[in-house]
């Protein structure tokens, strides 16, 4: 795939050009924290910027989102209701780019779920390379997501005062063909490009004292350990870590009358394991009672469970979880206790 | 992932029930009725015995449950409720003639064509009858195609005892050999008392040749499956059904994980060999 350039000036331009045909969601200031949201005005998005509270899979799966319309006069006749608009997310960071694989691989798997798959598939997907840690709490170099390969329709990289564009699929190329105004890339803005990939290595450290590979072992031989106590007895329960984890996708499913008492819908929430009620039936069973073991069920998930059933971790080491918990629970602190003294 | 490899999918969606319509309603216990339905468009449901659905009280929500009827018997399908929550409350209020929305069948059932030739052992405590029911038919009415067939079931008391009239036919049957326990009589009890694990002693089964299906309350199965192990069965003849939140039935909401495994995929049939190893499990 070819490499283009786009003048740094040249930005806002482009993204006024997108707003013409497509949603155009990136990173903004709201409340002077820096979050994903629809791009009102060019000057708004900010690609230099990282350390979003809550991660873009709200566009693909929206913390609440409609299945079902039916009419409440005894007939029911249910319709399946799925919402998805043409948009252009705007300077995805790789570690939510790695976590929208795991949500792809989640949706499509066994039961296509069409809610899902069509937000994802009418999105186009404009990633920028992080340049600096967000803070002390992400760590995706030790996950493997400082860099991606795929999962992007471009992909920005800063270098001086222009992006160097990796173009990820005909889409993102036609993209910039149909707005005419990126260049080729020459000799030199390869070179440059590969520099600026050397020195940024450099400025993220490896935050794991350990192979991630070897993640999933240590958890199988810390099932049983006291460690999950002593985070259930920290933990709050509050739910938090899920509701800003870029790849936790349970929900929730309820109905609702609407007032005029004639129409109602069937819609999903975002749901936590952490939840006290998460896996009780109806009978009063509560299969996972005990704080400690909700913890160690999200661990699992993002360090075992996932990675067994797709392939790759749950966790793309963004820190979000972290920077949300209120008693400063980490994963960096909890994997590296996990590897123990071996 | 390139989203254009992601997979082509149905805008009638996974999440959209069909409308059956209820047929008739029996009262079970003071706490469990029977519901018999039908799909509006005449299609039988088209289940494994031991396989669950999503039934919709629309308006209120959806709940999983048990199918309680052998596909043996005709395109409609039974369904014994618990009044505990607010779709089973919902579906309690209901008469003949009401519609509900069904999802499903979902999950792996069980292994019948496995299990052929084999003599049976069912144990089923209070509710767990509800789902053994529908393998305890099929059995039934492909009687020749096994072995001895041997129903163990307790409750907590006589007025909790289900299907009643179908109890008395088993009971009656020389060909089944039906035992009933309850943990605390009344005055008109007459029969066993004492937890299901008494109806152990002495019972003659065959480890070599024998499958046990065991469905009851979570308590149980450790016990039970002592049981079962202790006169010789392997682990793969063991088999179990799980009762978890399977909110939506299609692998995606996760509430009814079990460490790693999605009991609405994988199961909610099991045999203990598979669960031997799943801590969440047992």
């Amino acid at each position: 795939m070819p490499l283009k350039v786009i003048e740094k000036r040249d930005v806002e331009p482009l993204v006024r050009h997108l707003m013409e045909r497509f949603q155009v969601v990136g990173i903004k200031k709201k409340d002077g924290k820096n979050t994903y949201g629809v791009i009102e005005s060019p000057a708004e998005l900010r690609l230099d910027s990282c350390a979003t509270i809550a991660s873009p899979k709200k566009y693909f799966f929206p913390q609440r989102e409609t299945l079902l319309q039916f009419a409440v006069d005894g007939s029911w006749e249910p319709r399946a209701v799925v919402e998805a608009q043409p948009r252009i997310i705007f300077g995805m960071r790789p570690c939510d780019i790695a976590a929208t694989w795991m949500l792809d691989m989640a949706f499509s798997e066994v039961n296509p779920d069409a809610n899902y798959l069509e937000k994802r598939k009418r999105a186009l997907v404009i990633g920028v390379d992080c340049q600096e840690p967000c803070d002390e709490y992400c760590f995706c170099k030790s996950m493997g997501t400082l860099e991606v390969e795929t999962g992007y329709d471009l992909l920005f990289t800063a270098a001086d005062d222009t992006y160097i564009a990796r173009t990820g699929t005909p889409e993102g190329e036609a993209l910039l063909e149909e707005w005419g105004k990126a260049r080729e890339a020459l000799y030199e803005d390869r070179i440059k490009l590969r520099a600026v990939q050397r020195e940024k290595e450099e400025r993220f450290k490896e935050a794991l004292e350990f192979d991630v590979e070897e993640l999933p072992r240590f958890l199988e031989d810390s099932y049983r350990s006291l460690l999950w106590d002593v985070l259930g007895e920290k933990c709050l329960s509050c739910g938090s870590c899920n509701l800003v984890c870029p790849t936790c996708y349970c929900f929730n499913v309820l109905d609702e009358v609407k007032l005029n008492l004639s129409e109602g819908e069937r819609y999903r929430v975002w749901d936590s394991c952490q939840l006290e009620g998460f896996a009780k039936v109806a009978t009063g069973e509560n299969f996972r009672e005990r704080r400690g073991d909700r913890v160690r069920h999200r661990f699992f998930r993002k360090g075992k469970y996932m990675k067994e059933m797709f392939g790759r971790f749950g966790c793309v080491g963004c820190g979000r979880c972290t920077r949300a918990c209120l008693v400063h629970i980490n994963p960096i602190e909890v994997y590296n206790q996990l590897k123990g003294g071996e | 992932m390139d989203a254009r490899l992601l997979p082509a999918v149905d805008l009638d969606t996974i999440f959209r029930p069909r409308l059956a319509q209820l047929l008739n309603v029996e009262e079970m216990t003071a706490k469990e009725k029977l519901f018999t339905f039908q799909f509006k468009d005449g299609t039988p449901l088209g289940h494994d015995p031991g396989q669950f659905v999503e039934v919709s009280a629309f308006g209120i929500g959806e709940a999983p449950i048990s199918v309680s009827s052998s596909p043996t018997r005709g395109d409609t399908f039974e369904l014994c409720v618990r009044a505990v929550g607010n779709v089973t409350n919902a579906l309690h209020r209901m008469a003949p003639g009401a519609t509900v929305g069904i999802r499903g069948p979902f999950g792996r059932g069980f292994p019948v064509d496995e299990m052929r030739g084999r003599n049976v052992l069912f144990v089923a405590g209070g509710l767990g009858l509800v789902p053994l029911r529908s393998l305890i038919h099929a059995v039934l009415d492909m009687r020749q195609d096994f072995g001895a067939v041997t129903i163990l079931y307790g409750t907590k008391n006589p007025s909790e005892l289900l299907f009643q009239k179908e109890l008395a036919q088993w009971e009656a049957r020389d060909d089944v050999d039906y035992q009933v326990t309850v943990d605390v009589a009344d005055e008109s009890w007459r029969g066993n008392v004492g937890v299901i694990t008494t109806l152990f002693r002495g019972l003659p089964v065959d480890p070599r040749n024998t499958v046990a299906v065991i469905v009851g309350p979570p308590v149980m199965y450790r016990f039970v499956i002592r049981e079962v192990l202790g006169k010789g069965l392997p682990m793969g003849r063991i088999l179990v059904s799980l009762e978890r939140r399977m909110k939506c039935g299609v692998g995606k909401c996760g509430h009814c994980q079990i460490n790693g495994v999605y009991v609405c995929q994988k199961g909610p049939v099991f045999t203990y060999s598979e669960l031997r190893n799943l801590q969440e499990a047992l």
